[in-house]
């Protein structure tokens, strides 16, 4: 026992960075534990060839499962894998990051093992034999910290969190057959739209703009303060702008948004409503950009300007892009 | 076209959290509590397919203490047929409650079963997963589209900078999420139907929590923040200070 088992996701047989992230957590857990840990992963042909470097975060074994029909999430696939190899060795935890992946696969494993699960944890331990989780509620209004009735824990890992340390071990790739059986749903296709977009849950800065922006036009300015920012930013949005219609629902923050944990966070032209804080109080670095000083905003910001956004965030585009040229 | 709803009493997104005494839960004192955001996505998308089928039923059921009626009776409101309180004030975590609500499920003719994508109290987005693995239905949660052609769906769920396309077979379990539709408001008339319309009261036991919360505590404050200052003349501060964070 103590050993831990992680879903190393992929997308078109590419690692994606929160597979990393959650071999790092699976790996610091497996060694409370007194165990190692395992990754195991889908994607098409030729998958294999390219997840050794999972390793290099410290899985001892990966076991790969090849089909084209793997290119996208095969929850049928993924969660048959799961289960068998649960029954060839002994695991204490099983790890998924807390992504659209995830978040569908690891309930689904909860329900067939009968085992409780831990969703979108923020830190992890252990306690005797089995892990303990801290993980938030009410979108992070309280934090709880649980405990399991029975092994193998079943854990999500909220991504931006549990960031990837590097400690190499043997990272032996094994293939791995998983009984086909006819999918209960099947992923036909992914829709990206036009501009790729960091997700806002994955980004490591983020832009937001709230009702102060006025006008849906006026985001140009946020997209060219992203650009100065560099590959790491991607926008983000208030809920009253998202209910107005001017930005997509994706790039919500917030209760019924998304909850992010980027290392810095820009509020711009948001107020700050209890629920919207909800959604970003655990960034590393807030900034605040508002013309009313008395904004709630500004009681969780580490760093405000009181201004009219319609200057400062210009000038500040400005500043960071002659900053960075200095370098 | 017959739907079953899943929904769930929450306290309102705006309301202040603070954790009880015992620290085992929250204290509900002053706490407005409301029907689960992401279910009335759900409660719509089923009074809308049954309107455009022209024929079918939309049912509600919901996990709760005796309080849940309240929303039951919104949603019978909003146009549901009939709603069923699966009646406990025992305690246990999403599992449980995925079980409580596929046995109820079980021995209903049903063609989709909708529930919101999470609930935003416990945050787990657990039990439409629980729920497709329980009743052994295709599932697809995150959904911010359908559409149904005989007993074949299409489903964009999202997923990190875009959409997965879903294709399934009917019966099958939906997870809501915002943007599937705009849910409408109760009508007067529809409040005055509500009172007569079947709000079903079953006692149920649910199973021991797989998962313990041994704690609940409000989160850490933020260390007090600094205003940089007044307009474009704090940009250069804002900027140094961010640097010497190792954040640009």
């Amino acid at each position: 026992m103590g050993r831990v088992l992680v879903y190393a996701e992929t997308r078109h047989g590419e690692l994606r960075a929160v597979a990393r992230e959650a071999v790092t957590a699976g790996r610091d857990l497996a060694e409370e534990l007194g165990g190692g840990v395992d990754a195991f992963l889908l994607g098409p042909p030729g998958t294999a060839d390219r997840v050794a470097e999972l390793g290099q975060y410290g899985a001892e074994r990966v076991f790969v499962a090849e089909d084209p029909a793997f290119e996208a999430y095969a929850a049928d696939a993924a969660l048959r894998m799961c289960e068998d190899l649960l029954g060839r060795d002994a695991y204490s935890a099983v790890v998924f990051p807390a992504s659209a992946q995830g978040k569908d696969l690891a309930p689904r494993a909860a329900a067939r093992l009968d085992r409780g699960l831990a969703t979108e944890v923020v830190a992890l331990g252990a306690d005797g034999d089995g892990p303990i989780a801290t993980r938030p509620m009410y979108a992070g209004k309280a934090m709880a910290r649980v405990s399991f009735a029975e092994l193998p824990a079943l854990i999500s890992v909220r991504p931006n969190v549990f960031r990837p340390r590097e400690r190499p071990a043997a990272g032996a790739v094994e293939r791995v057959v998983v009984a086909s059986e006819p999918a209960r749903q099947r992923v036909t296709g992914i829709e990206t739209g036009d501009r790729v977009a960091l997700d806002v849950t994955e980004a490591n800065i983020v832009v937001s703009g709230g009702r102060g922006m006025k006008d849906p036009e006026n985001w140009s300015m946020l997209e060219d303060l992203v650009d100065a920012l560099g590959d790491d930013a991607t926008l983000g949005a208030s809920r009253a702008v998202v209910d107005a219609g001017w930005r997509p629902h994706a790039e919500q923050v917030g209760q019924t948004g998304k909850v992010v944990s980027p290392s810095l966070y820009f509020a711009i032209g948001i107020s700050g409503a209890i629920q919207h804080l909800a959604g970003m109080r655990t960034a590393k670095t807030i900034v605040a950009i508002n013309r009313d000083a008395e904004a709630p905003i500004f009681s969780v910001a580490d760093f405000g300007v009181v201004g009219d956004l319609f200057e400062v965030v210009p000038a500040l585009a400005a500043e960071i892009r002659r900053v960075s040229a200095e370098v | 076209m017959k739907s079953i709803v899943c929904i769930k009493r929450v306290p309102d997104t705006e309301a202040r959290i603070r954790v009880a005494r015992d620290g085992a839960g929250i204290d509900p004192a002053g706490v407005k509590y409301v029907m689960n955001p992401y279910d009335e996505f759900a409660l719509e998308e089923a009074i809308r397919l049954k309107e455009a089928a022209g024929e079918g039923s939309v049912t509600v059921l919901s996990v709760g203490s005796g309080e849940t009626s309240e929303i039951l009776r919104t949603a019978l409101a909003m146009g549901a047929d009939e709603a069923v309180l699966l009646s406990s004030t025992e305690s246990t975590d999403g599992l449980g409650i995925a079980r409580a609500l596929a046995d109820e499920i079980r021995g209903r003719e049903f063609d989709l079963v909708l529930c919101g994508k999470q609930a935003v109290d416990d945050d787990d987005m657990a039990v439409p997963s629980m729920l497709g693995e329980l009743l052994g239905l295709p599932c697809v949660t995150v959904v911010v589209a359908l559409a149904i052609d005989g007993r074949r769906a299409v489903a964009h769920r999202e997923i990190e900078g875009g959409h997965e396309v879903v294709e399934f077979d009917l019966p099958a379990v939906v997870g809501a999420q915002k943007g599937l539709n705009e849910p409408r408001y109760p009508s007067l008339k529809g409040i005055m139907a509500a009172k007569k319309k079947p709000l079903e009261v079953k006692e149920v036991r649910l199973a021991e929590p797989k998962l313990r919360i041994a704690s609940l505590e409000e989160p850490p404050g933020r260390a007090e923040g600094e205003i940089i200052g007044e307009g474009t003349e704090a940009v250069p501060e804002l900027v140094r200070r961010l640097r010497e964070r190792a954040l640009i």
